[in-house]
């Protein structure tokens, strides 16, 4: 089937969408965008073939009666273990790759003392990753690198105490290989693993119908070919995707579209980024009529709080629930990031409460994103919030607060995928180009 | 990295000239001591360069010199030196590199010193930091100032009133301090003889800048424009030179216009006209070329600026009048862009859209200019509303290359130039 793809290489994540020739969006894939878009948009785009799949799957499913109200725990579990597999391979490299290191003049007399180590700290790594990816199991992280890493460090250190080596000489050894390993893709083959993902579901629990029928009609959705028609980049680091430059759309015209999509009243959007703040007014056909963004400094942006999470020793997914905890919100005058932490701090030391002063942290992002807003144009109903700080409730919460101060009573749409929003503006470029339909409509 | 500073510039027969007018007149400025010829500081707007040349004196722009060092791109220095002497990150960058600039021996782009001003002549406080500016001036040369108050035309129109009392300061503060420093007598003859000069070069000036109506326009009005105007915004209005450069000028592009050209830009000429902008405030000078080749690589014409009228709104009718001299040096200095409020500024920029069938208006705030930037949103809005055309914002700086973010306005650029393409196809549709 034809299928067309956006790319929306942003400064944290890169996003894929894949979309049908009717407009229908299949699936879609995230990564990190490591610093190299190259093989972050590849990876992007295969996670978002993957699930396009699974969406697949899931029409090839839903035909067998037996299955009816149980296709969603199949897939889910189909999926599980398909990313298992994954990662089983990936960890594989990551193997091979530190045993490579480790024979770098720098390890000399050490050699065998480190392929040791590192030989039993991938068959501990490779137990807790399975038992990460056991079905009900919770994983704070998709990200192989995450994932991998964290539980690397772990048993990591366990590993040098118990063998007397320096940790740091393993913790080098995977510094320099993860980076080799995350940015050579996953080898193909991805039908293969989908089928022996499908023999471990069928290992993991009882399905009320003939295996050999899922089976069948499993093989029947992997058949089908995604024939890639037309694809769309855009993003900060659109221009380093190889394509050609009609290929390319600004992302300001990709979120206007995507938001449009996905809330076709939308006439306001606010996209909060890592780096960058859009305040964009679109019309009744989703077409940019006006937009803003912040210029040279990206205090109002995510990686405020990305770095805010650092000066506090959090994690930036802990920063929102802990402002909801707040009983008031205490007032961040700094519009720069870096001032921001000191007056953290001499907040602190005043004897604020740390969700309090999050909580004014928060307030501090929405308050310069509603400066960027009123210079676009201001808020005309409805008005959609998308980007990663769209996830934080607390940032959700403060914006709502300041929308119906300002603007009154709007309704305000957040869709839990908003982070896909510019690749899915972008997948219905592609659409609009690759079948002729004015880019217009 | 810019590609263009490293291809070979095109240049037409007219640059040529400016670029030699420009060094004769750096040339004559740092020969004063040989010359004996005294010197007047003054500023692009409102500036009385008929007047100052009748009494045979000569005319130094430190805003000139500040544009210069930041094409040259020795300005970012500048800047760093003045505030190390204490001037505030957020003052003009004009201010801020001229005196760096006499900081460091007061360098002309000749390589010879300049020689101090031996008057300071404001003669516009449209903009008020040129007060502040010649204050620290006058603190640094402790020589002769002239400040000539020109009231602010809030509604939108010049008075009786106004014109009387620029007349009157001209005669009572300006004249008699010009005649002091420069030991002539004032000879209002000579000054008709200038200013019958200026309006010539201004007919054909305006000439040059309407040629942009034509759809496939054959000059670029912004960053072109900003070459055409040098000569007689700088120390040439009222000067045969002048007459010339804009007679040479006017017949290069009747040919362009011939032959079916569109305009010239360091690479050459451009293929093809995609947008026709009209563009509100100020270029960057730090990154000027990187700047225009991401309107030229897009195939984007400026077709009309506001910028080019900052020494002179000529197009809409105003000429020097040799036969009302100092009324007309009144009108003049009233009559600046930036003097005009913004009621008036947005019908400007409307009119442009229509007359010149722009695709859009595209706003380039000036980060440390204040005069140009208040009140530009607002405009924006305005003309959007008036003109149903899409209009963008980006902001920079006029000479501290901190504050040109390349990757910034080029995303914001393209996501203009994308939004003007989906806004005419869907009107074609």
């Amino acid at each position: 089937m034809k299928c067309f793809v956006g790319i929306d290489l942003g400064s944290t994540t890169t996003k894929a969408v894949v979309m049908d020739d009717n407009g229908q969006s299949l699936g879609h894939g995230i990564t990190n965008s490591r610093s190299n878009y190259d093989t972050a948009s590849k990876v992007a785009k295969m996670e978002a073939l993957v699930s396009a799949r699974l969406t697949m799957f899931r029409r090839a499913l839903k035909s067998i009666d037996e299955l009816n109200g149980m296709v969603d725990d199949v897939i889910d579990g189909l999926e599980r273990n398909f990313r298992l597999e994954l990662f089983l391979e990936q960890l594989g490299d990551l193997r091979q790759t530190c045993i490579k290191q480790v024979r770098q003049p720098g390890y000399t007399g050490q050699w065998d003392q480190l392929s040791e180590a590192l030989d039993e700290i991938f068959n501990r790594l490779e137990q807790s990753l399975l038992a990460l990816f056991a079905p009900g199991a919770e994983r704070k992280s998709d990200f192989f690198r995450d994932l991998a890493g964290a539980e690397y460090m772990n048993v990591g250190e366990k590993v040098a105490a118990e063998s007397g080596l320096a940790f740091d000489n393993l913790l080098n050894v995977y510094d320099k290989s993860i980076i080799e390993v995350e940015n050579r893709p996953p080898e193909t083959a991805l039908a293969e693993k989908f089928l022996i993902a499908l023999d471990r579901v069928f290992t993991e629990r009882k399905i009320p119908a003939d295996t050999q029928i899922v089976r069948s009609r499993i093989e029947e959705a992997l058949g089908i070919d995604f024939e890639e028609t037309y694809t769309v980049g855009t993003g900060y680091g659109r221009v380093r995707l190889p394509f050609p430059k009609e290929h390319i759309r600004s992302e300001i015209l990709c979120h206007g579209l995507g938001a449009h999509l996905m809330y076709p009243k939308t006439r306001t959007v606010l996209d909060i980024g890592g780096q960058d703040t859009k305040g964009i007014q679109v019309d009744g056909n989703g077409i940019v009529a006006n937009f803003q963004m912040n210029d040279r400094c990206a205090a109002g942006c995510g990686r405020y709080l990305g770095y805010i999470a650092d000066e506090m020793n959090m994690g930036l997914h802990e920063l929102g629930p802990m402002a909801m905890k707040a009983t008031r919100t205490v007032r961040i005058n700094s519009t720069c990031t870096v001032f921001a932490g000191a007056e953290l701090r001499d907040r602190l030391s005043l004897g604020e409460k740390r969700e309090d002063i999050i909580a004014g942290l928060h307030r501090a992002i929405i308050l310069r994103a509603m400066s960027i807003i009123s210079r676009s144009g201001g808020i005309t109903d409805e008005f959609t919030f998308t980007g990663g700080v769209a996830k934080n409730e607390a940032a959700v919460k403060e914006l709502r607060l300041l929308v119906n101060e300002n603007y009154g009573d709007v309704t305000i749409n957040i869709d839990p995928d908003s982070i896909y929003t510019g690749a899915l503006g972008a997948a219905e470029f592609a659409r609009r180009a690759g079948t002729g339909v004015p880019q217009s409509h | 990295m810019n590609t263009a500073a490293k291809t070979e510039v095109v240049k037409e027969s007219s640059m040529v000239r400016q670029k030699e007018m420009i060094a004769r007149n750096y040339d004559a400025l740092t020969s004063t001591a040989e010359t004996g010829k005294k010197v007047a500081s003054t500023f692009v707007p409102g500036n009385l360069n008929e007047l100052i040349m009748s009494f045979g004196m000569l005319n130094n722009l430190p805003e000139i010199n500040a544009i210069n060092n930041g094409m040259r791109r020795k300005s970012g220095m500048m800047i760093m030196d003045a505030e190390r002497r204490g001037h505030s990150e957020d003052v003009c960058t004009y201010v801020k590199a001229d005196i760096g600039q006499m900081s460091k021996g007061n360098i002309a782009p000749n390589g010879k010193p300049m020689p101090p001003p031996d008057l300071l002549l404001l003669s516009y406080t449209g903009c008020f930091t040129f007060m502040k500016w010649f204050e620290l001036l006058r603190h640094e040369y402790g020589c002769e100032t002239a400040m000539l108050h020109v009231p602010y035309t809030g509604d939108g129109v010049i008075t009786d009133n106004m014109r009387n009392y620029v007349v009157k300061q001209l005669k009572e503060e300006v004249i008699p301090k010009l005649e002091r420093v420069s030991g002539v007598k004032f000879d209002i003859d000579r000054l008709r003889e200038n200013l019958r000069l200026s309006a010539q070069a201004e007919d054909d000036l305006v000439w040059v800048l309407q040629s942009a109506r034509n759809v496939r326009s054959p000059i670029d009005a912004y960053f072109g424009g900003v070459y055409y105007i040098g000569p007689i915004f700088s120390a040439f209005r009222g000067t045969q030179e002048a007459v010339d450069y804009y007679r040479v000028l006017r017949g290069e592009i009747e040919e362009r216009i011939k032959k079916g050209l569109g305009p010239i830009t360091p690479e050459g000429d451009m293929p093809e006209e995609k947008y026709r902008l009209v563009v509100e405030g100020p270029p960057n000078w730090t990154s000027f070329r990187e700047f225009w080749k991401m309107f030229y690589d897009e195939g984007a014409v400026v077709v009309s600026s506001t910028y080019t009228k900052v020494g002179g709104v000529y197009d809409l009718g105003f000429r020097h009048d040799p036969d009302n001299p100092i009324e007309s040096l009144a009108d003049y200095c009233l009559g600046c862009y930036t003097n005009r409020n913004l009621p008036t500024r947005v019908e400007m920029l409307e009119n442009y859209i229509e007359e010149y069938q722009a695709d859009g208006l595209l706003i380039n705030s000036i980060k440390s200019c204040n005069s140009f930037s208040a009140g530009q949103l607002l405009m924006m809005q305005e003309v959007e509303k008036r003109t149903g055309k899409p209009a963008a914002f980006i902001e920079t700086d006029l000479v501290d290359p901190r504050y040109f973010s390349a990757a910034n306005v080029k995303n914001r650029l393209e996501s203009y130039f994308q939004m003007v393409d989906q806004k005419r196809s869907a009107k074609a549709a």
